[in-house]
């Protein structure tokens, strides 16, 4: 298969609005998660990753919504990396996102024109728009595997000799419904989350924004490229995980395998770890079936939050700036292992060469997915 | 005929009607009562449920699965859209042979225009008193996938996209990189969009084989506008 290379990035987050600064205070073990006490959100205080009530995201914010605006930052920041156009019919823009303007329904009245404003279509086409993009942009709304699934579809467009560049840009912003929500299920921690710990109880949520660009040339200075991808689902339960982590397991063989990497090759993985019960004990079974118990393991939850429909993306970058470092980041909140597969999950900041790494994620719908990404 | 990929199967429900292959295969009417399976075009298939009524979309669901003798508890607490998407794949897959593939053989990808809105609008309604987990785990787009994949044990690729109108030009390009690189063999792809009491759903069934009609965007397109 051809290779598609990841050219350049951004990340929009509350610890940062670039790669590097992200980057940089990962490396610092800073975390953007704290309690907020704030009645929009939910009736009680709450954990979260949230930007500040007054952050701008653009010099145009007012033009449109904050995950617009989140977006457009990310994309700008990427897309002054390289010399690619918006206007070349060979560009697809993809935007990703579980929720999108979800949040107008908890602030504006229920027209058919609101609907049609929440629409993530609406969205997409203004930042398309906003830069130009002349394709209709292809908009991926798949749970948490969202993120992932957008490199994963851009790759196989590329590849599919379809576009020479795909812009992939997810975000998601935290209100009162997905806050609800998950509270709902009794699956936000009291606490910032613990992934793979033995007293994690639940998520975090967090708000961010990531862009990657993705080509079939090496158009910038990257060494990285997106080496295998795949997706799958567990057929088990709609808001529960697999028991087995059998269909991960396979999701993850089947990156692997297109990669051309075997599993004593992988030098790191960088888990979903929502630090749900069930979600971290499923993975962690999915990874020793893999065959990779023995490769370092973090979550970033800790730093970010769950941040959905950006996630994929936001850990991927993370990943790939770990890989040029040489560096494998810590799971903040992890202490003792809480999972029956004895994965070997981070706790501390290491050196580490690290050729071939691998991401997975898992969502409701029972969804999951698995990228390798490779040095060249 | 040679083997490559062919649209095998196709359902659509639409108009309180659903259609396999293009021939109605359920026609409520309640004027009339049920009436046999007639056709509606060229080709061959029945059009399963028809009612002519002016029922609200819960109704035309219920009476379609009812007509259908369908027998799966779990249906009754889907949202519309899952409900939609999931009696659309009992037409599309009832009776074809598929105990030979895989379980992670067969892909799932959809599209629509209104993502979960339908239901985020429910699930906000109960937000003040209190929120329901029931309606939240609805308020995704691809649940339906997840619906029709714990119903025939379908554990291969995944993709749910978003578009104002059914993209045939990427749904032909997508689904047929997945096959051309042998990551699914068989595809269950197409359109489920429910918002109020709109909805439409267009399943089509592609694999490689030497039956069925080319799998084109062309094609999709025909069918999809019901112009076959």
């Amino acid at each position: 298969m051809a290779d598609v290379f990841v050219v350049a990035d951004n990340i929009v987050s509350p610890l940062g609005v670039t790669t590097v600064d992200n980057f940089r205070q990962l490396t610092n073990l800073a975390s953007g998660v704290q309690l907020h006490d704030d009645k929009a959100l939910a009736p009680e205080p709450v954990y979260a990753s949230l930007f500040g009530k007054h952050t701008t995201f653009t010099t145009d914010d007012a033009a449109y919504t904050k995950f617009e605006a989140l977006l457009i930052a990310s994309i700008n920041d990427a897309l002054q990396q390289v010399a690619i156009s918006p206007t070349d019919k060979k560009t697809l823009l993809i935007i990703s996102s579980t929720k999108g303007n979800i949040g107008l329904l908890e602030t504006e009245t229920l027209t058919d024109e609101l609907k049609q404003r929440i629409s993530l279509q609406s969205s997409a086409n203004m930042v398309a728009a906003h830069f130009g993009f002349v394709n209709t942009p292809l908009i991926v709304s798949n749970a948490c595997i969202s993120g992932l699934l957008a490199i994963i579809t851009g790759a196989r467009l590329i590849q599919a000799g379809v576009y020479e560049n795909v812009v992939v840009a997810g975000a998601d912003v935290i209100s009162r419904f997905i806050m609800s929500g998950f509270q709902s299920f009794q699956a936000i921690s009291a606490e910032p989350c613990k992934p793979f710990d033995e007293n994690r109880v639940g998520i975090t949520l967090g708000e961010g924004a990531g862009t990657v660009v993705l080509s079939a040339k090496k158009i910038s200075d990257t060494n990285i490229k997106v080496a295998g991808g795949a997706t799958g689902n567990d057929a088990n339960h709609i808001s529960g995980p697999s028991r087995t982590g059998e269909e991960l397991s396979y999701v993850i063989r089947q990156a692997m395998q297109e990669a051309g990497v075997s599993a004593t090759e992988i030098d790191f993985i960088s888990a979903h770890g929502t630090a749900t019960i069930y979600n971290d004990e499923m993975e962690a079974k999915a990874i020793a079936l893999a065959g990779l118990a023995h490769a370092p393991v973090n979550s970033l939850k800790g730093n970010y939050g769950h941040t959905l429909g950006a996630a994929g993306l936001i850990e991927s970058i993370i990943t790939m700036q770990s890989m040029k470092a040489g560096v494998v980041l810590p799971t903040p909140g992890f202490e003792q292992l809480g999972v029956s597969a004895k994965i070997n999950v981070a706790k501390e900041l290491q050196e580490k060469t690290l050729t071939h790494c691998l991401k997975t994620a898992s969502g409701f719908g029972g969804c999951n997915g698995a990228i390798v990404f490779s040095k060249i | 005929m040679s083997i490559d990929k062919k649209i095998i199967a196709s359902c659509i429900i639409a108009d309180n009607t659903i259609v396999k292959n293009g021939v109605q295969v359920v026609r409520e009417d309640t004027n009339q009562g049920v009436q046999q399976p007639r056709r509606v075009s060229s080709r061959d298939g029945m059009e399963l449920v028809r009612d002519s009524t002016n029922q609200d979309v819960q109704s035309f669901l219920l009476s379609a699965y009812q007509q259908l003798q369908l027998n799966y508890p779990k249906f009754y607490k889907m949202d519309h859209i899952s409900k939609l998407g999931w009696l659309a794949a009992e037409v599309l897959l009832k009776e074809e042979q598929l105990q030979d593939v895989r379980a992670e053989d067969m892909a799932i990808v959809l599209q629509n225009a209104h993502a979960s809105l339908d239901t985020d609008v429910k699930y906000y309604e109960t937000v003040s008193d209190i929120a329901s987990p029931a309606l939240f785990v609805y308020t995704l787009p691809n649940i339906v996938i997840g619906e029709i994949s714990i119903r025939h044990k379908f554990k291969g690729e995944n993709a749910f996209f978003v578009a104002n109108t059914f993209d045939a030009t990427l749904t032909a390009q997508y689904v047929g990189s997945l096959l051309d690189r042998k990551s699914a063999t068989h595809c269950i792809c197409g359109w489920v969009d429910v918002l109020d009491e709109s909805y439409k759903a267009v399943l089509f069934l592609v694999a490689n084989s030497d039956k069925g009609i080319a799998f084109t965007a062309d094609n999709m397109r025909t069918i999809f506008n019901g112009e076959n």
